[in-house]
């Protein structure tokens, strides 16, 4: 086992109904010691009702060399984006 | 005024009070970020029950006295917290066993006072017992991690566990102060509630392959007689300098 604790991405939901967002990272041993140390690192505050943490080593990200080719094609096609339908003002958190 | 309840509010409030500051005095040297912050929680939480603990002694004494004097003004054979928690911070092995034993007679005392005679306190209880109830949580993990850990840490905890269980037995030798609390319906009694810490401490210390003192062991006594190791007057002059120094000085 390596002497340093593996890092773990955390994230907080900060009320029902809203998802859970990426808020940091932290070290620990294991996985619940790793929502303890959540629990003491990010939301002594009342920021939460719900935490998830994920090892980071697990995420698997896109890599910023890929961005052309992934993201740009969309940008210059205005039909996929849905920006022409007027939002009813009784939607809210769209 | 009820000499016998005061005493037993300075000792709550005591007990909390020499333990924050031992944890306080860790901030800026946890081994880890995550351990410093988890400590001066801890050391925080501990200094708001402090403080409703004193407040109420304060009210009760009649005599003008706050938390802040209470805290700041007496002198150390007037400090009625028990043994344990002036042990010193001495390595991480030491301050988590401490900080589990604390933790879990401190959970179950918060739990049977809930049900106490004295309103005031019930209420004090339950507004500890979310903090205390975490607190148990996480020095109990910690004691299974570094118990059942490596070789190091194993050794290090069993150390630390054989050295601090002398200390624990004071918790449960209730005197006259405790008795007459017992008898108004304002503490719970001292059978049950050692019970429960020793079953609890037995299965964490089972989990974390760690060996239990024998039953019967020596334990010492006299913190909340007030009689103190010689280590409590210093961590007093350095936590009362300033109040004695600038008698009066507020924020």
């Amino acid at each position: 086992m390596s002497k340093e604790w593996p890092l773990w991405e955390v994230f907080i939901r900060s009320q029902h109904g809203l998802a859970h967002k990426h808020v940091g990272s932290l070290h620990a041993p294991d996985a619940a010691m790793a929502v303890n140390n959540a629990r003491d690192v990010y939301t002594r505050r009342n920021e939460g009702v719900s935490i998830w943490v994920v090892k980071a080593a697990d995420i698997v990200a896109s890599s910023p060399g890929d961005k052309d080719a992934l993201f740009e094609p969309s940008n210059s096609k205005v039909y996929r984006h849905p920006t022409f339908f007027p939002m009813p003002e009784e939607v809210k958190n769209l | 005024m009820d000499a016998q309840k005061f005493d037993y509010l300075l000792r709550q409030g005591d007990n909390a009070l020499i333990l924050s500051q031992q944890l306080s005095q860790l901030c800026g040297k946890g081994p880890a970020l995550e351990e410093d912050m988890a400590l001066t929680n801890v050391a925080l939480d501990l200094l708001g029950q402090t403080r409703m603990w004193l407040s109420y002694a304060g009210e009760l004494e009649g005599q003008g006295r706050d938390e802040d004097q209470l805290a700041y003004l007496r002198d150390v054979r007037a400090f009625r917290n028990c043994l344990l928690v002036e042990q010193p911070n001495g390595d991480y092995a030491q301050v988590m066993v401490r900080q589990f034993l604390f933790d879990t007679w401190h959970y179950f005392l918060m739990r049977g006072l809930l049900s106490s005679s004295d309103r005031r306190i019930a209420e004090i209880a339950e507004k500890s017992l979310k903090e205390v109830t975490y607190h148990l949580r996480r020095s109990g993990d910690l004691v299974v991690r570094l118990g059942d850990g490596t070789e190091l840490s194993h050794a290090k905890m069993q150390a630390a566990v054989d050295e601090l269980w002398t200390w624990s037995g004071e918790l449960f030798v209730y005197d006259e102060t405790d008795q007459a609390m017992v008898a108004q319906g304002v503490a719970p009694a001292a059978e049950p509630l050692h019970a429960a810490f020793l079953q609890h401490v037995a299965e964490v210390f089972e989990e974390a392959t760690l060996r239990m003192p024998a039953a019967g062991a020596y334990m010492q006594r006299g913190g909340k007689q007030g009689r103190h190791g010689e280590r409590l007057g210093y961590l007093l002059a350095e936590m009362q300098f300033l109040q004695r120094a600038y008698p009066g000085v507020a924020w």
